[in-house]
């Protein structure tokens, strides 16, 4: 069968609202699949899924401690993410700035009695 | 599920022209369809308005650093229609169209955007725009709300496919935030 996108690419495995719920949970620190479940009301099954797609795309880790397995974010591979959405916050940031600019000169141009 | 993206400086010093300690805008997940910027600026919100309406002052800053706004044509009045252009240094063009549903100076406008992917427009997107005034500083909130969830992916796959697109790069901040708990 073949594989589907989803699981083949970092973009694709976070655009599940889902997955992205699970790496925030996962961000300060590693938990077991039972815990993913029950604190993002999923079934143990549905859990084990989102993490099995996530760690096929590299984006958690496992560790495993006798019956148990831990998950935990690998940030190394969300870094294409980042730059790209760096750019989108950079975009807006950059944006904003010259706005800024732009509103001191309408203040002092109000304060000269030449309305905007 | 909302998650905020980027923290806002809690500095309060109030801002003189070209003030080095800039604000930080921010960016917020609301759901599938919803991505919410806010940002606030030491104006009142008549200004913020007049500076987000009319063409002249849109233009000043309402491209990048490496895509200047090259035409900007608006009709302000419900059911008026707007076009914008940007053009980047490579002289690609970046073309938005959309048509106002509220003008309510200086506090709330909403309009549609639709974006110029190849020959043809995306869907609208909605965009809700509110200036809030306190203190003599405006609160502005960007609400760009999708007609689907598969726009919203839809746009973020052809931001991938286009070299990324700043302009429409509709993102997940939250996983910049992660990345950086993770550096």
């Amino acid at each position: 069968m073949a594989r589907t996108a989803t699981t083949t690419d970092v973009f694709a495995a976070v655009a599940e609202p889902r997955r992205r719920e699970i790496l925030e949970l996962l961000a300060p620190g590693e938990q077991p699949v039972n815990e993913v479940a029950r604190l993002l009301h999923l079934t143990q099954p549905q859990a084990s899924k989102h993490l099995r797609v996530l760690k096929e795309v590299g984006l958690v880790h496992v560790r495993e401690a006798g019956q148990q397995r831990f998950y935990s974010v690998n940030g190394r591979a969300l870094e294409p993410i980042h730059a790209w959405s760096s750019r989108f916050e950079a975009y807006w940031n950059d944006r904003f700035d010259r706005l800024d600019d732009l509103l001191e000169e309408l203040k002092s141009r109000k304060e000269e009695g030449d309305p905007p | 599920m909302s998650t905020t993206a980027t923290a806002t400086t809690t500095t309060t010093t109030p801002t003189i022209a070209n003030p080095t300690n800039r604000r930080r805008a921010v960016i917020t997940i609301v759901s599938d369809t919803e991505v919410r910027i806010t940002r606030e600026f030491d104006a009142p919100a008549r200004l913020v308005f007049a500076a987000s309406t009319r063409p002249e002052h849109m233009a000043r800053w309402y491209g990048c650093s490496e895509m200047k706004m090259f035409a900007c044509e608006i009709d302000l009045r419900p059911g008026g229609a707007y076009h914008w252009a940007l053009r980047s240094a490579d002289g690609s063009e970046h073309h938005f169209r959309g048509v106002y549903k509220t003008v309510q100076a200086p506090t709330h406008m909403v309009y549609t955007e639709a974006y110029l992917l190849g020959d043809t427009w995306t869907n609208d997107a909605v965009n809700d725009v509110t200036m809030e005034e306190r203190d003599g500083k405006t609160l502005l909130t960007v609400r760009l709300i999708y007609a689907s969830k598969a726009d919203r992916d839809g746009h973020l796959g052809s931001g991938m496919e286009n070299g990324m697109h700043e302009t429409h790069a509709r993102l997940d901040g939250l996983l910049a935030e992660l990345a950086r708990a993770e550096a």
